[in-house]
């Protein structure tokens, strides 16, 4: 093996950090679905009926499809049949009452994990300018800021929470963007989903801090399915990130959420994530089946929701953050980087439907496959009918770490206006020894040549993640902080 | 300050390298001049540590060390730099960022103090006003979109502020304009210095014209055939390089192009 080789080995093959398991009480429901267990979970959550016949007709709903075979099968992953009936559908801590009003109640357990994690989720030592909403399994155990956020009215709660505080704005915009009918996996989470965050910026209110949730999976064979719901009103902006990580365990774990955001006129949300569930070990045992349905719906006029991602983890990604351009001059925008390692899998792009006149959008994907990484691209741009105007471009780039890993390309063109402008560029490359010689003739060490190459592939996806989190995702990387991000 | 003895290389089953023999001492100009295929280039990528060559005989000294011995990034920082033929392009890294990468990595090799973006534009500015470069080009990823004649400055840019004691020039004239050849090499004059040796793989002598060697050595077949002062290029031209094969002892297969 060459000394190239040797480096990139060392790179990907790093420890995954995050994989401890905490040790605490837990009320977990028995394993298996059916109707009781979703009448069992909107019980344990108080839920209103309304909230009980939606999940239970997502239910219904998603039972022809099992039946009927139609879990997705065009993607380009390959794993085992799961036993939908050998997961468990509601884990949460034990406490001493229903959710935690202040930090003081959290389980001291729980607050050491996500210190142990980076995230000290008591305000005093909190980074200033970022509020926590921390989803441990399947509930919400701490959000922070929540009285500052709201002096300006800015709703920032856990999905449970908005429920029964906020019922009339869930009931308005749950599942309006992504119908429990969307997909199969959309539809189990409808049914069974137990928690996830909530946010909602009322009219021309500037977000003055980051909202972001943290989640963790820690207990065995469950599976986390939350559901965050994020409305921007008029003129509002938000950014929001979320982080995520889990044990590591030999056996596969499922989770499928569902992220829906809505932006009214001139409103702005700008949604950052850094995907590091744990990814599986060398062989490709154990790992998270990351099944995820995230769009969002330019609603109004001048709208703009832009999307980045940074995906280190799961053994299996599935996942299309997209965007529906209904309003007029609305803009849609996907910037997106993807790893994968070892055995694992990722098929994961965007869609991009331009619905209102003048709509723009913007993909870029950088893709990276390192070991016997496979890595997809799968995007759609549908231009409609109605779609004077519109344009998007597209940019697709593949790095290849070796060559046991694969890099693929689907990009899909549907367009019905002729007014359109789309374009679309894609290369694939891979790390050259050329490349890293010439790093090294200068002084460089190979470490820092392959860091400052993978580094420089993804910058146009760094560049628009907030401060924090560009730090966080290139430490991913391994790569070093290049100057100019931020 | 360099001492090459008897190198000996091959890639596979290709012996390019058949036993070189080279001095070259600090403050001198070496132009190494030969037709394609002679070695030149693989002379230079061997004394700069590429991979791919294997050495079969001889050894290399540079300022006393086992040369050979050392990583690539080694010799480097010990002052051998290589100014490519083809320089490589690296997206989404800023020239800036990555020749400062550069100069902290030797700095902190030598226990000198890392420069900060400030104290290191300083030192650019300086530089490329020197050789007439728009300052844009650091901002802008490394050689990535540069016009031949910019990469090649570049290269001379890097050597300006890296500072070697050993720089080794590969076919840094190739693809010039006149106007781009007179300003490279005017740049390469100002680095000349008591301190450094600076090493010169050209096919052609007109960059000979602008940077005059003191001394001259032509390879052929991987051999040095023939060694002399600057004059020597000049006959070379007047004669082509089969004046030399012509009056070598008979060996097969060398062609020149």
């Amino acid at each position: 093996m060459s000394r190239e080789a040797e480096a990139i080995e060392a790179l990907v093959n790093r420890e995954y950090k995050w994989g401890f398991v905490t040790e605490i009480e837990a009320d977990t429901v028995p394993h298996g679905l059916n109707e009781d267990t979703i009448r069992l979970i909107s019980d344990k959550k108080r839920e209103p009926e309304f909230m009980l016949e939606w999940r239970l007709n997502a239910y219904r709903h998603w039972l022809t499809l099992e039946q009927s075979q139609a879990e997705p099968k065009w993607a380009n992953v390959h794993y085992p049949p799961i036993d939908y009936q050998s997961i468990a559908y509601y884990s949460a801590p034990k406490t001493k009452k229903d959710g935690p009003k202040s930090l003081d109640e959290v389980d001291p357990e729980l607050l050491k994990t996500y210190e142990k994690l980076g995230i000290p989720l008591r305000e005093r030592e909190l980074l200033s300018g970022v509020a926590v909403d921390a989803v441990f399994d399947s509930v919400s155990v701490a959000t922070t800021f929540r009285e500052k956020l709201g002096e300006l009215g800015i709703i920032f709660c856990s999905f449970s929470e908005a429920v029964q505080e906020h019922p009339e704005l869930v009931k308005k915009y749950l599942g309006s963007v992504v119908p429990h009918t969307d997909n199969f996996f959309a539809a189990l989470n409808a049914a069974v989903f137990t928690d996830g965050s909530f946010c909602y910026i009322p009219k021309g209110v500037r977000c003055p801090m980051e909202l972001s949730t943290y989640f963790r999976i820690n207990a065995k064979n469950t599976g986390q399915f939350e559901r965050t719901l994020i409305i921007a009103d008029e003129g509002s902006y938000v950014s929001y990130l979320e982080g995520c990580t889990a044990p590591m365990r030999d056996e596969n774990q499922l989770h499928a959420a569902v992220v829906e955001l809505i932006a009214h006129d001139d409103a702005t949300i700008k949604y950052s994530t850094v995907q590091n569930w744990y990814p599986g070990d060398k062989e490709g045992k154990g790992g998270i089946y990351n099944f995820v349905t995230k769009r969002g719906k330019c609603l109004g006029r001048n709208s703009k929701i832009s999307w980045t991602q940074v995906e280190t983890g799961s053994a299996i990604t599935w996942k299309y953050p997209s965007c529906i351009l209904q309003g007029d001059n609305s803009v849609g925008e996907f910037y997106s980087v993807a790893l994968t390692n070892n055995y694992q899998q990722a098929d994961t792009g965007t869609k991009m439907i331009h619905i209102g006149k003048n709509t723009r959008s913007t993909i870029v994907s950088k893709g990276i496959s390192a070991g016997h990484g496979q890595n997809t691209y799968r995007g759609l741009v549908k231009i409609l009918k109605g779609a004077t105007g519109a344009r998007n471009f597209s940019q697709c780039d593949s790095l290849l770490l070796g060559d046991k890993c694969g890099a693929h390309t689907f990009p899909y063109l549907e367009v019905k206006n002729s007014t359109a402008q789309v374009e679309h560029e894609a290369t694939t490359s891979k790390i050259g020894e050329d490349q890293i010689f010439y790093f090294r003739q200068r002084g460089l060490s190979m470490d820092d040549a392959i860091s400052m190459i993978v580094n420089g592939f993804c910058k146009l996806v760094f560049r628009e993640l907030p401060m924090e989190f560009a730090v966080e995702a290139q430490k991913l990387l391994g790569v070093s902080l290049e100057g100019s991000v931020g | 300050m360099l001492e090459v003895k008897n190198l000996q290389a091959r890639v596979e089953n290709n012996h390019i390298l058949q036993g070189i023999n080279l001095t070259v001492n600090a403050g001198e100009v070496h132009a190494i001049m030969g037709p394609n295929g002679s070695g030149k280039s693989t002379l230079a990528h061997i004394l700069a540590g590429r991979e791919g060559y294997e050495v079969t005989a001889g050894e290399v000294t540079y300022e006393g060390k086992d040369l050979l011995a050392m990583m690539p990034e080694q010799r480097a920082r010990e002052g051998v730099f290589l100014a490519f033929q083809y320089p490589v392009e690296i997206a989404g890294v800023s020239n800036n960022y990555f020749l400062r990468a550069a100069l902290n990595a030797i700095r902190k090799y030598h226990g000198m103090d890392e420069l900060d973006a400030m104290d290191f534009l300083k030192v650019v500015r300086e530089k490329m006003k020197m050789l007439e470069m728009d300052e844009s080009l650091m901002n802008r990823p490394v050689n990535e979109g540069f016009s031949g004649g910019e990469k090649k400055r570049n290269e001379i840019l890097q050597m300006a502020v890296l500072e070697p004691k050993l720089a080794i020039l590969d076919e840094t004239d190739s693809g010039l304009d006149i106007d781009s050849l007179r300003t490279v090499a005017e740049g390469i004059n100002k680095l000349r210095s008591p301190e450094r040796a600076i090493i010169l793989v050209t096919h052609y002598q007109r960059l000979l014209s602008y940077v005059v060697p003191d001394f001259v050595h032509v390879l052929s077949d991987g051999r040095i055939v023939k060694s002399g002062g600057k004059d020597l290029a000049h006959e070379l031209e007047l004669k082509g390089y089969g004046w030399l094969e012509q009056g070598e002892p008979a060996k097969s297969g060398v062609s020149v192009r």
